[in-house]
Formats: C-alpha cells, sequence, structure tokens
C-alpha cells in the first residue's frame, strides 16, 4: 500500500506485515481479504465458464471429452455458487459497511468473523484440491441416486469443502444479526437503518436457518456413498427424490443470499446518486424480510416433473407466485425514486441501472417457471440457466460491481478512472446479454442442459452467446486492471466523493481503525438530502 | 454462414397448442413490464439529470395509494398466471380413459421402449397419429428425464418409481427426444426419436417389428417362470390372494388400511414384498429385489392388468 498519500493513521496503514493482515480482528482488513480470495474464485469460475462456452460453439465435442465437460460445468457451478455469489457482498461490502452504516467500532464478533474467513478458506482448499485430483461430475446439484451410487468422481471431498464453507456463511450470518440488534449507535432505531443494513439482516436470517440444511444434506450424500445405508438408493428403500426437497430447501433461499445485498447496494446507488430518499422505505425495508421468509417456502417449483403429487405443485406454484410481489416492489419503488431526483451517470448509479433492467428480466422469465403448465416445457433446458444467470449472476454481480465502485474511495481512499469505469460498465452489460440473452430462444427450442454435445439446429444461438462470453470476460478484466491501478496511481479521495448521505461518508477515506473517535448519534435516516428544517422527519 | 435460424420449436401434440398460448401471454407481460420499467428508468434519467453539483432530489417520501396499486396490479396478474398454468398442468398430467399404453425404461445411456403387443425398440419410439398415448416411465439406475420439445412434454424417469407421461400427436413426422435430467458422461447422448405416422402405417410397422409375444403374454411366461403361480392361485384357494380383478381395485391390508393396487403397488408387492399385506394372508412371500429386471417387471404388471380390474382406477 502506498501510505504517503494517507497521511492519518488509517486501517490500511495501522499496522505492516503478512502477520497484521492474517491475524487481523479489523471488520474491514477482513473484509478485504475477502475481497482478494472471492475475486481469486471468481476468476476461476470465470476461466471454466469460458471453458463451457468454447466448447458449446459447435454442436460436436470437440473441444474436450464429455466427461471433461461435465466436470467444467460441475466445478463453474460449485466455484461460482459456494465461493463466490453467496459471500460477494456479505462478505465484503457487508463486513466493510455494516459496522460503520450503524455507528459502531467493529462487529459484535470480531475473532469469529475472522475465522469465518478462514474455514471459507479452508473450503476452498478442500474443493480445488477435489478438482485437482480428477475433479466431480454431478453438477453443482449433487442430485442423487447419481451423486450416491453411478458417480466415479470425488463426491466426497467437493462435499466436504461445501460443507466446511457453510460454516463460514452461518457465522457471518450471526455475527450480522447480533450486531444490528445489539450495535446500533444512540438514536439509529430500526426505522432509520439504511436498506443495504436491512437486506443483510434479511440475507442472515436465510444463511443462520438455511445453510444448516445443505450442510446436512451433503453430509447424507457422503454417508450414503460410503456406506450405502439407503436414504436416497430405492433398492435399499430409499427415495430418490428426498435429495431434491432437501437441496432446494436450501439452495432456493440460497438465491435470496446473492440477491438481496445486491438489491441492498442498489437501494443505497439510487438514493446517493438521486440526492433523494427512497420512495416507500418501509415497503422496501419489509420487501426484504418478506423476500426471505416466502423464499423458503417455495423450493417444490424445483420438483414439478418429478412426480410430485399435482396439490403439492399447485401450492409450491402459487408461492412462488407471491415471492415475484416483493420483488416487484423492489423495482418499482426504485424507478419511482428517480422521479424529480437529481439523477447524475456516475459509473456506480450506470450499474444500478443495469441491475434494474438485468433483475427486471430475470424476475418476469422467473414467472414462466413459476407457472406450472409453462415450467413442464421448459425445466433443464437453456431457458432456466438463461433466467438464473439474469436473477443470480447479473443480480449479483452488477450489485457488487456498484456497490465496489461506489464505496472504492472509501475502501482505498482512492478514485478510479471514471472513463474506463462507464466503458467497462457497458461492455459488461452488452457482453452479458449478448451471453444470456440467446439462450433463453434456445431453451424454448428445446436444448437441455448439461449437454457437451447438442442437436445441430441449436448452433446459431449457441455461437451468439459464446462471442457474448467473450465480450463479458473482457468486461470482467477492465475493472481489475484499473482497480489496481488506482490503488497506487489513483486520484486521493475526499470523505464524501460523491456528495452522499450516510455515516460512511462522515468518517475519513480511508477510515481509521476504530470508525469512529465519537460514537455519533443518529437523529434521522441515511439519505435526507433535504434542506435541513426537514431533517429528523423519518 | 447459418441457414438455419430458429426462432421457436415445431407444434406437433394437443399440448403444444396450449402450451404456446400460455406462452405468448406471458412473453406479452413480460415485454410489456420490460418496456414500462426501462422507459420509465431512461425518461427519468434524462428528465432529472443532474443540472449542478450542490443540486439535491425533490423530497417524495412515498404514497400509499401507488405502493398498494403496484403490490396488487402484479399479484393479480400472476394469479392469472397461475390458473391458467394450473389448467395446462391438470390437462397434461392427467391422461385421458382408453389412452395407448407404452412402457419406457430408462438407462444409462439409452431409452428402451416397450410397445403392448410386445414390439420394442431403442432410442426410437414410434406412435400413431392423433391417438393419445399414455408413457409409464421407470429407470434401471439413476434419475433420467424424457423430453420431446415439439411435444411440450417432459417427465422425470426415476428408479424405484413409476412416472406417466401422456401426449396426442397431431403432425406426422420425426421428433427429437432428449434426456433432460443430468446422468453422467453421456447424458448428451442420450437422445432419440419419437417417429408419428399414420395410424395404418403403425398397425403396419408393429406387425413388421420383431414378434415376442405381447407384453401380457411374456408377464404371464414369467409368472409361470418365477412360481407365482403357485400361491397366486386363480381360484382363489392358495396361500396367496388371487389376482383376478385385483388391478385398480381398492385392496384392504392386514393394518386395517386400504391401498389402490397400481403400478406401484404391484411393482413394490414384486420388490418389497413385505411392504403391505393383503388382509387374511400370512407375511410369506420372498422378494423378487434383484432377480426381476425394470422390463420384466412391467411385463408383469402388464399381465396382472391383463387378469381383469378396474384399468382407469389405477391411472394416475
Amino acid at each position: 500500500m502506498d501510505t504517503t498519500a494517507t497521511p492519518t493513521l488509517n486501517y490500511l496503514n495501522n499496522g505492516h506485515g503478512l502477520k497484521s493482515w492474517l491475524l487481523t480482528r479489523d471488520h474491514k482488513r477482513i473484509a478485504l481479504l475477502y475481497l482478494w480470495s472471492v475475486t481469486a474464485f471468481f476468476f476461476l469460475g470465470g476461466f471454466f465458464a469460458l471453458m463451457i462456452r468454447l466448447e458449446l460453439l459447435t454442436p460436436a465435442s470437440d473441444l474436450v471429452q464429455p466427461d471433461t465437460y461435465n466436470k467444467l460445468f460441475t466445478m463453474h457451478g460449485i466455484v461460482m455458487v459456494f465461493f463466490f455469489l453467496i459471500p460477494s457482498i456479505p462478505a465484503t461490502l457487508g463486513n466493510f459497511l455494516i459496522p460503520i452504516m450503524i455507528g459502531a467500532k467493529d462487529l459484535a464478533f470480531p475473532r469469529i468473523n475472522l475465522l469465518s474467513w478462514y474455514i471459507y478458506i479452508l473450503g476452498g482448499l478442500f474443493t480445488i484440491t477435489a478438482a485437482l485430483t480428477g475433479g466431480v461430475d454431478t453438477g453443482w446439484t449433487f442430485y442423487a441416486p447419481y451423486s450416491t451410487t453411478a458417480s466415479n468422481s470425488n463426491v466426497i471431498l467437493a462435499g466436504l469443502g461445501i460443507f466446511i464453507t457453510g460454516f463460514s456463511s452461518i457465522l457471518t450470518g450471526l455475527n450480522f444479526i447480533v450486531t444490528v440488534h445489539r450495535m446500533r449507535a444512540p438514536g439509529l432505531t430500526w426505522f432509520r437503518l439504511p436498506l443495504f443494513v436491512w437486506s443483510h439482516y434479511a440475507t442472515s436470517l436465510i444463511m443462520i436457518l438455511g445453510t444448516p440444511v445443505i450442510a446436512i444434506t451433503v453430509l447424507l450424500v457422503a454417508v450414503e456413498r460410503g456406506l450405502h445405508l439407503g436414504i436416497f438408493d430405492p433398492a435399499l428403500g430409499g427415495d430418490p427424490v428426498l435429495f431434491q426437497h432437501l437441496f432446494w430447501f436450501y439452495s432456493h433461499p440460497a438465491v435470496y443470499i446473492m440477491i438481496l445485498p445486491a438489491m441492498g447496494v442498489v437501494s443505497e446507488l439510487v438514493q446517493a446518486f438521486a440526492r433523494k430518499n427512497i420512495f416507500g422505505y418501509a415497503f422496501v425495508a419489509f420487501s426484504s424480510l418478506a423476500i426471505a421468509i416466502i423464499g423458503f417456502l417455495v423450493w417444490g417449483h424445483h420438483l414439478f416433473v418429478s412426480g410430485q403429487s399435482t396439490y403439492a405443485g399447485l401450492v409450491f406454484s402459487i408461492i412462488s407466485m407471491f415471492v415475484a410481489i416483493p420483488s416487484a416492489v423492489k423495482v418499482f419503488n426504485w424507478t419511482a425514486t428517480l422521479y424529480k431526483g437529481s439523477v447524475s451517470w456516475d459509473s456506480p448509479m450506470l450499474y444500478a441501472f443495469g441491475f434494474i433492467g438485468l433483475f427486471t428480466i430475470g424476475g418476469l422469465t422467473g414467472l414462466f417457471l413459476a407457472t406450472l403448465g409453462m415450467d413442464i416445457h421448459m425445466h433443464d433446458t437453456y431457458f432456466i440457466i438463461a433466467h438464473f444467470h439474469y436473477v443470480m449472476v447479473g443480480g449479483a454481480i452488477f450489485g457488487f460491481l456498484g456497490g465496489l465502485h461506489y464505496w472504492w474511495p472509501k475502501i482505498t481512499g482512492r478514485m478510479y478512472p471514471e472513463g474506463w469505469a462507464k466503458f467497462a460498465c457497458l461492455n459488461i452489460f452488452i457482453g452479458f446479454n449478448l451471453t444470456f440473452g440467446p439462450q433463453f430462444i434456445v431453451g424454448y427450442l428445446g436444448m437441455p442442459r448439461r449437454y457437451a454435445m447438442y442437436a445441430p439446429e441449436f448452433q446459431v444461438w449457441n455461437v451468439l452467446s459464446t462471442a457474448g462470453a467473450t465480450i463479458l470476460g473482457i468486461g470482467y478484466l477492465i475493472p481489475m486492471v484499473y482497480f489496481t491501478w488506482s490503488i497506487f496511481k489513483g486520484e486521493i479521495a475526499s470523505a464524501n466523493p460523491w456528495g452522499a448521505r450516510g455515516l460512511e461518508w462522515e468518517i475519513p477515506s480511508p477510515p481509521p481503525t476504530e470508525n469512529f473517535l465519537v460514537t455519533p448519534i443518529v437523529t434521522h435516516g441515511t439519505h435526507q438530502y433535504a434542506p435541513s428544517h426537514e431533517v429528523g422527519i423519518v | 454462414m447459418f441457414t438455419n435460424f430458429p426462432f421457436f420449436p415445431e407444434a406437433a401434440s394437443e399440448q403444444a397448442g396450449q402450451v404456446d398460448a400460455l406462452y405468448f401471454f406471458l412473453v406479452a407481460v413480460t415485454a410489456f413490464f420490460m418496456a414500462l420499467v426501462g422507459i420509465l428508468v431512461v425518461v427519468f434519467a434524462i428528465k432529472f439529470h443532474r443540472k449542478h453539483a450542490d443540486e439535491v432530489g425533490v423530497e417524495i417520501h412515498g404514497s400509499l395509494v401507488l405502493e398498494l396499486l403496484w403490490t396488487f396490479i402484479p399479484l393479480g396478474i400472476t394469479m392469472v398466471m397461475f390458473v391458467w398454468g394450473a389448467q395446462v398442468f391438470f390437462h397434461m398430467t392427467r391422461p385421458p380413459k382408453g389412452a395407448m399404453d407404452i412402457y419406457i425404461v430408462g438407462k444409462q445411456w439409452m431409452w428402451k421402449a416397450q410397445h403392448m403387443d410386445g414390439a420394442r425398440e431403442i432410442n426410437e419410439l414410434h406412435v400413431p397419429l392423433g391417438v393419445p398415448v399414455k408413457l409409464t416411465m421407470g429407470s434401471e439406475d439413476v434419475i433420467h428425464s424424457f423430453f420431446i420439445p415439439d411435444f411440450r412434454v417432459k417427465a422425470d424417469v426415476i428408479p424405484g418409481r413409476y412416472n406417466t407421461l401422456w401426449f396426442t400427436a397431431t403432425k406426422p413426422g420425426r421428433y427429437h427426444l432428449f434426456c433432460t435430467q443430468y446422468c453422467g458422461t453421456k447424458h448428451s447422448a442420450m437422445i432419440g426419436w419419437v417417429t408419428v405416422m399414420e395410424p395404418s402405417d403403425y398397425q403396419a410397422w408393429l406387425g413388421g417389428g420383431p414378434v415376442n409375444g405381447s407384453m401380457a403374454d411374456n408377464g404371464a411366461k414369467l409368472f409361470q417362470d418365477l412360481a407365482c403361480a403357485t400361491c397366486h392361485l386363480e381360484n382363489g384357494q392358495g396361500r396367496a390372494p388371487s389376482l383376478k380383478g385385483v388391478y385398480g381395485s381398492t385392496v384392504t391390508l392386514t393394518t386395517g388400511q386400504t391401498v389402490t393396487a397400481d403400478d406401484a403397488y404391484v411393482r413394490e408387492s414384486i420388490l418389497n414384498s413385505q411392504a403391505k399385506i393383503v388382509a387374511g394372508y400370512q407375511p410369506i412371500m420372498p422378494t423378487f429385489q434383484g432377480l426381476v429386471s425394470e422390463e420384466q417387471l412391467l411385463q408383469l404388471i402388464a399381465y396382472v392388468k391383463s387378469l381383469g380390474g378396474n384399468q382407469q382406477g389405477a391411472t394416475k
């Protein structure tokens, strides 16, 4: 780190050397440890994605053998879901900002926070070992009985990686919940909390309630594989569909672990760059909780073609429709917030616009899949791939990058080159739509997912998709380059470069180790841009 | 470079039209809201673009009327989707009476089909035009999924249980048949063709195929070979109940509970014979787990079915 540019003592120059980082209890330093590790996993998962797209350039299986292809998409899914999408925003931006946003010196359990990073790294090492010693070919969903009886790959090792990483997620969620309950500054009532904090609170609920179920599920797979107890094997009296119920009981809410924090980021961005309080604060805050709660009741929409009872299908279909409502409310509220705002087009706001567009497409196409008669045709086709990439990946990445740009000056004390940032954002938006847009069409045409080879009539859409993935890949590299450059050469950032509101903008950039020299007293909600005589009403 | 630029799959079954109509409705709703949100965001972003550096937005805290409007209008629209989707789904999951039976066994990595008269084929399925066809499907190993995109039908094929699927083909031709549930190395090679023929051609094709005896005949032979007939006497005087007229009827168990004698019950009684004992009989039947293949099970079921009973009562 270049310390000459930051004359005062801050969390970056307060202590040097590897040991001061690896043994830190400062939530901001731990956030940076996470930032580096999730970025590494992101590019690893992205490499697998690019290999998949290159293989699909032609209908034949010519770049890699089918077994290799199966391992590629499995590793792509595992790495991206468990090691990037789930921890990305909570463990980096959440870790960095939640204590600052609520006026606290640190999280409630600083040592547990560091422990959760070590657990994450340990889980990652298991998974990478599984990949390097032969790989795993079950798909990230590990469906039994394929994973328990048929697959000859490293299922147990990869499962252990996920099992271990789950504890990291549980500890982070626990830490956030206790922190938000116990450590808010005087005057910071629940209805003055920044929406970023609300969304992380809702996310944490899912993390601590859902994650144990996936941990138990992968443990059952390992036990069944090793001991053949007959949990999932019908020949021994087991139920092959039971796994799907257990798996989706976690993995559907997990989608909201990926998307809720991004929604929190977008709520902050829209307010900061429209210089305006959000339209309908309470609706937006409660819609986060509604999504978290209803999200636990919809897992059966992954089993519409599994032969589950027709009436179970009906119940899961209607509840899945309900979860669309709080999501729609958020989109309308963000849009309404722009009305009569002072809207700037700085790059973080461009990411917020991109998020709203991609999330709208992803959310609406989700309704196709909640609709019973429609899902039968679309289930396990590329339509699904397109839909969940729009929601999970488009949502999480645009939220993550938008937030990273917005808080970058706070985190590093340096500005990034705005022109390059705008260019990269446009590049990513175009690349993303060109990659996943064609997959809706080829999905309705009937191209199944997880195919190393496909029928020739699907080729044209796959060529377009691969072209998009190439553009997208380049788009992801550009911020890597200019962020790295800005750490050393970027313009020095002021405490509040955007003229935004919120406790994080009232302390120096980068923040001192203790965040606040004096505990702040909060008298109003975060984004009060109104004239001062109106401030105080919430 | 590409002469083939397909936008839409062929609609070759009765179901396809219904699914497509629903699809167009959903696409229209999607397009409308996409345009609405997209246009509003762009218009607001331009119209309210920041004029000078210290400008702030106008304070608007919200509007209960607007919030309720955009909560309940989407709720209404999604309820239309739900009801319409459920109607299509009910139609898709309930085969009409008298549908023609064909049995399918999925296996890494092929589809095996057995027609009632005994004709068998692999990765090919011949069906008559305009006749409702009901597939009863089981798996020999892992979960597969049977998918004919041009018919808009799909169902998982699961080891240990039977799943059904039905369609009425409306256009002669050859259509792709895919496996959509990931099943290992050659998942993407588990592809077959469905051939839709005029009913008379189908009859001719059946006659031209290898003659192995009908499924029920093969089942009857197995019934003798496996010595089932020594206990299940037709006159009901044996150590086990007579199977005459049992299929589709309600059976009372020793526990006092009742169960419908459908495909799943017959299958379970063969493989896990102690699970549900008929009232008045001793649990003495051995298990045939590992002794009969999935295809033989289907033949045994066809035989039990041929002994009479309430055929429709047993369809799912």
